[in-house]
């Protein structure tokens, strides 16, 4: 078995990871200022500016939210209950022990009571970090398998994947949210009274109206791109970790074949997980809108290093 | 304005040398962090050793000789703790490896003491240990590397030797299950 030669140092990565997460809020920001002026517009002209300190403000509390509480809420979520003390002895020994390898502390172990196997790491830092499996993964897996896993999320954790993962998941929910507000109160006609007076209100109006459709797809593209990548990336630093691509590749084969959905899980949860937990059939526009790279694709990749 | 020129040129020169000398200060410390974790397991693989001993000793007491350099091994490896070389010391801790290998095979000719449960909680353990050796060992050894390929490195080999940044040493330790190569006999 050969071990790739040129060894990903995670402090490469977790550097490049610092810029991503500063470029992630400025670009949501970014977007959240547009929204709010062409809003502000919309229900009285000249009104935009009046609305850029509040969408800062928003953009400012949403990232601050999530990057001190998104972990716990996205356990919460998850409906995961923290492992006791002395309970599955294996699976601690096998994160305490892969931990030591990447040089973290030992990240919090969570359960989360499903029979579908899936695993996610979360929290905004290493030391503030927590990784949840499943009951089914901790079922079907055996220790080499899940040696692989673990290895994978502990590089989202030591490469501090797991913060800029957090912050999208929860901004990309504000701003799905904030359109969605938007668009219910321009069917409310707020602005329009004022809007069909004049013809240039009617063009702002429109205006906003696609804004209000197009921003929350364009956030999720951003969303996805960066977590599809981030798969990859995780799967070469898990099997560098444990020295072994084959348990992982192992893992993903026996995920794969579970056909079954994980309940527990929603579409701004998913791309937090080890595999595509929605198991939702191909649709049009493959590719575009996938969470998580193909399974094949990942496989094929762990069997050539 | 002539005479800001080379004072600009001194300003970059003077934040290029301040960042890389900060840099080498961290390796050096990421070095030290990871020296910490292997010591640890180090230790706890030690304090293991005693209670094993006497687990086994309950069901197979005529094997002195295999406790005997048990023993002696964890001696030698505690004192290479407090006064050998990084060098010294690895050579202890993998001579306790293959002694501990060796109490292990005796043990299994033992099938009432394979069925105690203390015995089978110690061996958990202590293979843990050895596992979270060999990773703590691995991260120690990567953070080495990255810290000799830089000060060997031009420009900062330079500031390196200025500052007296010196190689650090790898911690090897062969792996006693390997290392045993099979006697073949052709007589």
């Amino acid at each position: 078995m050969a071990v790739p030669q040129s060894r990903l140092n995670i402090y490469d990565a977790v550097a490049a990871n610092r810029w991503r997460t500063v470029a992630l809020v400025a670009v949501f920001t970014g977007i959240l200022i547009a929204l709010g002026y062409v809003v502000g517009e919309v229900f009285a002209p000249g009104g935009g500016v009046a609305m850029v300190p509040a969408a800062l403000g928003l953009s400012g509390v949403s990232a601050t939210a999530s990057y001190f509480a998104g972990d716990k809420l996205v356990l919460a979520q998850s409906q995961a209950r923290e492992l006791a003390a002395g309970e599955e002895p294996q699976l601690r020994n096998i994160v305490e022990t892969l931990s030591i390898g990447l040089g973290i502390p030992p990240p919090r172990i969570y359960l989360i009571d499903d029979t579908a196997p899936n695993a996610f790491a979360t929290g905004r830092d290493p030391k503030h970090a927590s990784v949840a499996v499943t009951r089914g993964l901790i079922d079907k897996l055996d220790r080499t398998d899940m040696e692989g896993v673990i290895a994978h999320e502990l590089s989202h954790v030591g490469n501090h994947d797991i913060r800029v993962m957090l912050l999208v998941t929860v901004l990309v929910g504000t701003i799905a949210l904030l359109s969605d507000w938007m668009l219910r109160s321009f069917a409310w006609g707020g602005g329009g009274r004022r809007g069909r007076d004049r013809g240039g209100g009617g063009i702002i109006l429109i205006i906003a109206i696609v804004l209000a459709i197009l921003t929350p797809i364009i956030a999720t593209l951003i969303q996805l791109a960066v977590s599809r990548q981030r798969e990859y990336l995780a799967d070469a630093s898990g099997a560098l970790l444990t020295r072994y691509p084959p348990g992982l590749a192992s893992a993903l084969r026996k995920i794969a074949a579970d056909k079954e959905a994980l309940e527990v899980a929603n579409k701004a949860t998913a791309s937090l997980y080890f595999a595509n937990p929605l198991k939702d059939a191909p649709r049009a526009m493959d590719g575009l809108f996938d969470t998580h790279p193909p399974i094949a694709e990942r496989i094929r990749r762990l069997e050539a290093m | 304005m002539e005479i800001l020129i080379p004072l600009v040129i001194l300003a970059v020169i003077v934040v290029f040398v301040i960042s890389l000398y900060n840099r080498l200060v961290t390796m050096r410390q990421r070095v030290r962090e990871a020296w910490s974790d292997i010591d640890v397991q180090l230790k706890r693989r030690w304090d293991l050793i005693p209670n094993l001993i006497e687990t086994v000793k309950g069901y197979a007491a005529h094997e002195r000789q295999t406790f005997e350099s048990v023993t002696q091994a964890r001696s030698a490896a505690i004192a290479a703790a407090q006064s050998g070389s990084p060098e010294q010391r690895a050579q202890a801790e993998t001579a306790l490896g293959a002694a501990l290998l060796n109490l292990r095979a005796v043990a299994e000719a033992y099938p009432q003491l394979q069925a105690v449960q203390e015995f089978k909680d110690l061996s958990e353990n202590l293979r843990d240990t050895e596992d979270k050796i060999a990773f703590a060992r691995r991260f120690y050894n990567g953070n080495v590397r990255d810290y000799n390929t830089t000060i060997q490195s031009v420009p900062t080999n330079i500031l390196a030797g200025m500052f007296g940044f010196t190689a650090e040493q790898y911690f090897e330790m062969t792996d006693p299950a390997q290392r045993e190569v099979p006697k073949v006999s052709f007589s």
